[in-house]
C-alpha cells in the first residue's frame, strides 16, 4: 500500500487498517487473565482497612488450614527472604507487604494462594490483622506541620530538613532573580490557586500476573501486564535475588495502560513468591476497587502560579510554587533526575523572557504513584497551570483569549527554541495550529452566538449558556536522551533488531510493549517505509524478555519517537547491507548503486546500477542471496540482519491547539460539551488512522478529567473513588463527535520526522474544557472536577476547592 | 445446572455464588467476555442471555440456567464475521481491544433491534459501555458503518 502524509511518499506510511483487530474482534486476545497454565493456583491480597495503623499482630492460622488454601504469605514472609521492601523508580522504597505499619487504606498486608480465585478470596477473610490505629496525613498541605503524624518512620529521621518528616524533596527550575526582574517591570500580575486534582489511569483492563518459576531450572516466567517488560526484568531480578537472565517477563496484550502499568506492584512480586512456594503458577488479577485504590494514581499538584505582563499584553514571566502530593511512598515512575518530571515545560507555547518554578514533595496517607495517566511525566499539570493563567490574564486585563495568545505565541522562526526553563523545542508553527482551530470552530460566530445566550438567559432567567475554552499546547515526549534521563539507573534508549529472511520477509523485534496503540501495525509501516515490502510481510515481536531486544518501553509516548527510530536505523542498517550484497550480485562497485524503494511488492525495494538501465536486483533477491554461497567481501556479514539501540538527541515536541464549546445549564450546573476541535502537530503521520485513535482517546480523557474524574478521601483517608460507581469515567454521552485536523512540522532530529501523540490530547485537552466551563458561567477560576455541584456552587460565588471540600 | 452457549448445552454443578462472566471464562473457557468492573459500569462482560445483553459480571451463573447466552465467540459464522466485526475493524473503532467483545454484543443488539440508528441512539445504547482508547467517536461511526452496509445487503434504499 502507498501513502503521502507529510512529505513522506513511498509505500509503509497510510491509513491502513490495523494487523492486531482479527483476534480482538473475535474475542480472540490474550489477555493477562485469559492465561490458564496447568495446575494453576489463584493469588488473593489482603489490604489494610486503615489509612494509617501499626500492625500489632498477624494471625494465618485459620487461613492456612482452609482446605483450598496452600500458601500465606505475610510481611514476615517476605522479610525472611528479605523481600518486604521493594525500591522505587524514585530512589525511595515501597512495602512488598506491610510488617511495622500500614501507609494508606487498600495497602497489601498478606496474600493468599489457593486453587481458585474464590477460595482465595474466602480465605482472606480468615486472616486475623490485629492493628493499632494512627492520625492520618490527608491533607498535603498539613503534611509538613510540626505536630504532622510520621508516616515514613521507617526512613528514620532522613525525610528532610528541620525534623520536617513527611518532606520527599524540594525541587526548582529557573532563574528566580531574573524572573523576579520581569514581575517588577510588569504592568500587570494575575495569580491563582490552581488543584490538579489526584485522578486514576484505570485502564479497562486492571493490573494482572501469572508467575511460573520453575525449581528445576530456576527459571521464572512472569505473564504480567507490563507496560516495561525490560525494566521489570531487572527489577524482579533485584528484589527477588534470582538472576536476570533466569527471568522471562511476557507481556501479552495489554488491555489499556496510560501509565498504569509501568510500576511494579506487591501482586506481582507475591505472585511470583507464592509460585517459588507452591511449585506450581500463581494466577493474581486484581479487581477494579484494588486497581483504583492501591496501583499509581496520578496528578495530585496543588500549584499557585502567577502570570506577569506589561501593559500590551505581552507576556513577561511565570512563577510557580507546587505542593506535590506523592502519597505513602515516592513511586512516581519518570526520569530519576526528574522528581517532578518534565513540569518545568510550564513555559508553554510561549515567548516568555523569565519562569520559575518550585516544587516541594510530601507524604501523606495515600496510595503512591503520581506519574501515570498519560501525562507525559508531569506535562499534564504545566500545560493545565500556563493554559489556565493565560485565561485568568486575558479575562483580568479584558482581552480575549484567543487574541492574547496569538499575539503571544512563539513563531516559528524562533525554532530550535530555548525555553526560559532550559528546555530545546525541536520544531514548532503554533500560530498555523491556532489559526487553523479557530477557523474550523468559526470563533467570531461563536463569540456572536454566545453572547446572544447570554442575553437571552438574562432576559429570561431560562435557557442554557455558551462557553468557549480553548488551549495551545506543547508537549514534551520521547525520553532519553539517556545521559539525562534513567529510571533506576537504566538510560533512557531503545533496541530494535531487523531480519529479513531469504524469502524476503521480515521479524522487527522490539523493546516497547503495545497497550493498544496498534504496534504491530505502524512499525511494520516503519520497515515497509524503509524497504519496500508489503506491511503484511513483515511481523512485529513485542512484549518478551527472550526475544527482544532490552530497552526502556512504552510510555511518556516514547515508542514511535525512540522505538520508531530504532526502527528505522535497524532498516537503514539492513538496506545498507543488502547494498553490498547487490554490489556483489551485480558485480559493481556498492557507491554506482541506487536504492529505489518500489511500490511495497512482495518483491521489495530494489537497487539499480546508476545510469545502466534495466540492471537491478530486489530486495527479495538480495536476502535470498544473502544466505546463500555467495563470496562477501571481507567486512560483510552473510543473512541480512541488523540491530541498533536508539539513544534520542533530545525529546520530540509535539504541540496543538484545542478549541472546546459547551453548554452549561445554570439552573444544574449541568455541562454539555457540544463541540471539540483538536489540531494536532505530531510531525509526520506513519499511519494517521492510528494517530487520530490516539488524539480522540486523550481528548475523552480530558473531557473526563475536566468534568468528572476525581480520587478522593475523607478526613480518615478512607478511599471514596473506588469503583466505577463512584470514580466516574466519560461514556458516549458525554463525549462530543471530536473535530480533528493535522499540520504536519517534522522533528528535525528523529529520522523519519515524527514526535510522539499517544498523550497529545490527555495533555491539551483538559484546559480547554475548564475554560470553556468558566467562560460560559463567567467564573475566574474553579477546580476540577467541574461536576454539576461543582459548576452550580461555582455559579454562586461558593466554588468547591476539591483539596479543601474533600481532601 | 444447565446453559447453552453459542448453541452447545453445557450441564455444571456451581457455587450458588459464582458469577456468569467467571463461568464463561474460567470453566467454559471463553476469554472473550472479559472482566472489567464488577459493578455494571464498564460492560466489558456483555453477553446476551435469551437474546438480551446483560451484564455478566453482575448475573449468578445459576440465573442463567435453562436459558441461551450468546458470547462474543459466537458472532462469526459459517460464512465470514458478522458485519459489526468487520465495521469495527474498517472504522478503527477499537484500539487495546478489551471492551471490543462488550461493544460488539451491545451494537449488534441494537442494530438486530434497530437497523438504522442514528448517531444519538447509538450513543445511547453503548453509553452502559466504557471505552478507555476511543473516545467513542470511530465506536459510533463503526456501528453507523454497520448500518449501511447491512441495508446495502438487504438491498434497502
Amino acid at each position: 500500500m502507498t501513502g503521502t502524509v507529510g512529505g513522506c511518499a513511498g509505500p509503509g506510511f497510510g491509513s491502513v487498517p490495523r494487523k492486531e483487530d482479527g483476534r480482538f474482534v473475535r474475542g480472540r486476545g490474550r489477555f493477562v487473565d485469559d492465561i490458564a497454565l496447568p495446575g494453576m493456583l489463584h493469588g488473593a491480597v489482603l489490604r489494610s482497612p486503615y489509612a494509617h495503623a501499626r500492625i500489632v499482630s498477624v494471625d494465618t492460622t485459620a487461613a492456612e488450614s482452609h482446605p483450598k488454601v496452600r500458601a500465606v504469605i505475610t510481611g514476615e514472609t517476605l522479610a525472611a527472604r528479605d523481600m518486604a521492601w521493594m525500591p522505587t523508580f524514585s530512589h525511595d522504597v515501597a512495602a512488598v507487604l506491610a510488617t511495622d505499619k500500614v501507609r494508606y487504606q487498600g495497602q497489601e498486608v498478606a496474600f493468599v494462594v489457593a486453587e481458585d480465585r474464590y477460595a482465595a478470596r474466602d480465605a482472606l477473610a480468615l486472616i486475623e490483622v490485629e492493628y493499632e490505629p494512627l492520625a492520618p496525613v490527608v491533607d498535603a498541605r498539613r503534611s509538613l506541620d510540626a505536630d504532622a503524624p510520621v508516616i515514613r518512620d521507617d526512613l528514620d529521621g532522613r525525610t528532610g530538613p528541620d525534623g520536617r518528616g513527611n518532606h520527599v524533596f524540594d525541587w526548582e527550575t529557573g532563574d528566580e532573580a531574573a524572573t523576579g526582574v520581569q514581575f517588577a517591570r510588569a504592568a500587570h500580575v494575575s495569580a491563582c490557586d490552581l488543584v490538579y486534582p489526584r485522578v486514576h489511569p484505570a485502564p479497562l483492563e486492571t493490573c494482572g500476573t501469572v508467575a511460573d518459576y520453575d525449581r528445576i531450572s530456576g527459571k521464572l516466567t512472569v505473564h504480567a501486564t507490563a507496560q516495561a517488560p525490560h525494566a521489570h526484568r531487572m527489577l524482579y531480578s533485584r528484589i527477588a535475588g534470582i538472576p536476570e537472565h533466569h527471568i522471562r517477563i511476557i507481556a501479552p496484550d495489554i488491555g489499556g495502560g496510560f501509565g498504569n502499568k509501568v510500576g511494579m506492584y506487591p501482586g506481582y512480586l507475591c505472585a511470583v513468591v507464592g509460585s517459588i512456594m507452591t511449585g506450581a503458577p500463581v494466577k493474581w488479577v486484581e479487581d477494579r476497587s484494588e486497581n483504583l485504590m492501591s496501583t499509581s494514581f496520578a496528578r495530585d499538584f496543588h500549584m499557585h502560579g502567577e502570570i506577569a505582563a506589561d501593559a500590551d499584553g505581552r507576556i513577561l514571566a511565570i512563577r510557580v510554587s507546587v505542593l506535590a502530593d506523592h502519597g505513602a511512598f515516592n513511586a512516581t515512575a519518570q526520569p530519576s533526575k526528574f522528581p517532578a518530571g518534565f513540569f518545568g515545560v510550564f513555559t508553554g507555547s510561549y515567548d516568555i523572557a523569565a519562569a520559575h518554578c518550585r516544587v516541594t514533595g510530601v507524604y501523606t496517607n495515600k496510595a503512591p504513584g503520581g506519574v501515570a495517566y498519560a501525562c507525559s511525566f508531569r506535562v499534564t499539570e504545566a500545560v493545565y497551570l500556563v493554559e489556565r493563567l493565560v485565561d485568568v490574564l486575558a479575562r483580568d486585563t479584558g482581552r480575549d483569549p484567543a487574541e492574547l495568545r496569538m499575539a503571544n505565541l512563539l513563531t516559528p522562526d524562533r525554532f530550535p527554541f530555548r525555553s526560559a526553563t532550559g528546555w530545546e523545542y525541536d520544531s514548532g508553527d503554533y500560530p498555523r495550529a491556532l489559526r487553523t482551530a479557530l477557523e474550523m470552530a468559526d470563533y467570531p460566530a461563536l463569540r456572536a452566538e454566545q453572547k446572544e445566550r447570554r442575553a437571552a438567559y438574562e432576559r429570561t432567567g431560562a435557557g442554557t449558556l455558551t462557553g468557549i475554552g480553548m488551549s495551545v499546547f506543547t508537549e514534551a515526549v520521547g525520553a532519553g536522551p539517556r545521559r539525562l534521563m534513567d529510571i533506576m539507573g537504566l538510560g533512557m534508549a531503545d533496541g530494535a533488531e531487523l531480519r529479513v529472511h531469504p524469502t524476503g520477509t521480515a521479524v522487527l523485534r522490539l523493546s516497547c510493549m503495545s497497550q493498544g496503540q496498534g504496534h504491530e501495525t505502524t512499525f511494520a509501516q516503519i520497515v515497509s517505509h524503509e524497504l519496500g515490502l508489503p506491511i503484511d510481510a513483515v511481523q512485529v515481536v513485542q512484549g518478551d524478555t527472550d526475544n527482544t531486544p532490552f530497552g526502556l518501553g512504552t510510555y511518556g509516548s516514547r515508542s514511535t519517537p525512540v522505538s520508531g527510530a530504532a526502527a528505522s536505523v535497524a532498516a537503514s542498517k539492513v538496506r545498507e547491507q543488502a547494498r553490498q550484497v547487490a554490489a556483489v550480485l551485480l558485480e559493481v562497485a556498492a557507491d554506482d548503486l541506487r536504492w529505489d524503494v518500489g511500490t511495497g511488492t512482495a518483491d521489495g525495494g530494489n537497487f539499480a546500477v546508476a545510469g545502466v538501465p534495466g540492471i537491478s536486483v530486489t530486495l527479495r533477491e538480495i536476502a535470498l542471496a544473502a544466505h546463500g554461497g555467495l563470496d562477501l567481501p571481507d567486512g560483510v556479514d552473510g543473512q541480512l540482519t541488523a540491530s541498533t539501540v536508539y539513544n534520542p538527541p533530545n525529546l520530540t515536541f509535539p504541540f496543538g491547539a484545542y478549541v472546546c464549546v459547551v453548554d452549561v445549564d445554570p439552573g444544574t450546573g449541568e455541562v454539555d460539551v457540544r463541540r471539540f476541535v483538536a489540531v494536532d502537530d505530531c510531525g509526520v503521520r506513519i499511519n494517521p488512522m492510528i494517530v487520530e485513535g490516539q488524539i480522540h482517546g486523550g481528548l475523552a480523557d480530558g473531557v473526563g478529567m475536566a468534568l468528572m474524574e476525581l480520587v478522593a478521601f475523607d478526613d480518615d483517608g478512607n478511599h471514596l473513588s473506588a469503583s466505577f460507581m463512584d470514580y466516574l469515567l466519560p461514556t458516549a454521552m458525554e463525549c462530543p463527535a471530536w473535530e480533528l485536523a493535522a499540520t504536519v512540522t517534522p522533528s528535525p532530529h528523529h529520522p523519519l520526522g515524527a514526535k510522539g501523540v499517544g498523550e497529545s490530547a490527555t495533555v491539551g485537552s483538559p484546559p480547554a474544557v475548564v475554560n470553556a466551563v468558566l467562560d460560559a458561567i463567567n467564573v475566574r477560576h474553579a477546580d476540577m472536577p467541574l461536576t454539576p455541584a461543582h459548576v452550580w456552587r461555582a455559579l454562586q460565588g461558593r466554588p468547591i476547592r476539591p483539596d479543601i471540600a474533600i481532601r | 445446572m444447565g446453559v447453552t452457549v453459542n448453541g452447545v448445552e453445557h450441564v455444571r454443578e456451581v457455587e450458588p455464588r459464582l458469577l456468569l462472566v467467571h463461568l464463561l471464562r474460567d470453566e467454559l473457557r471463553l476469554t472473550g467476555t472479559h472482566w472489567g468492573c464488577d459493578t455494571s459500569n464498564c460492560g466489558a462482560c456483555t453477553v446476551w442471555m435469551d437474546g438480551l445483553p446483560v451484564k455478566s459480571c453482575t448475573v449468578l451463573a445459576v440465573m442463567a440456567d435453562g436459558r441461551s447466552v450468546r458470547t462474543v465467540e459466537d458472532l462469526e459464522g459459517p460464512f465470514g464475521l458478522d458485519q459489526i466485526q468487520t465495521s469495527f475493524m474498517d472504522c478503527h473503532g477499537l484500539q487495546c481491544g478489551f471492551c471490543t467483545p462488550g461493544m460488539l454484543m451491545t451494537a449488534r443488539k441494537l442494530l438486530d433491534d434497530n437497523p438504522d440508528p442514528t448517531d444519538t441512539e447509538i450513543r445511547e445504547a453503548i453509553s452502559g459501555q466504557i471505552c478507555r482508547c476511543t473516545g467513542y467517536r470511530n465506536i459510533v461511526a463503526a456501528v453507523r458503518h454497520a448500518a449501511v452496509a447491512e441495508a446495502l445487503g438487504r438491498g434497502d434504499t
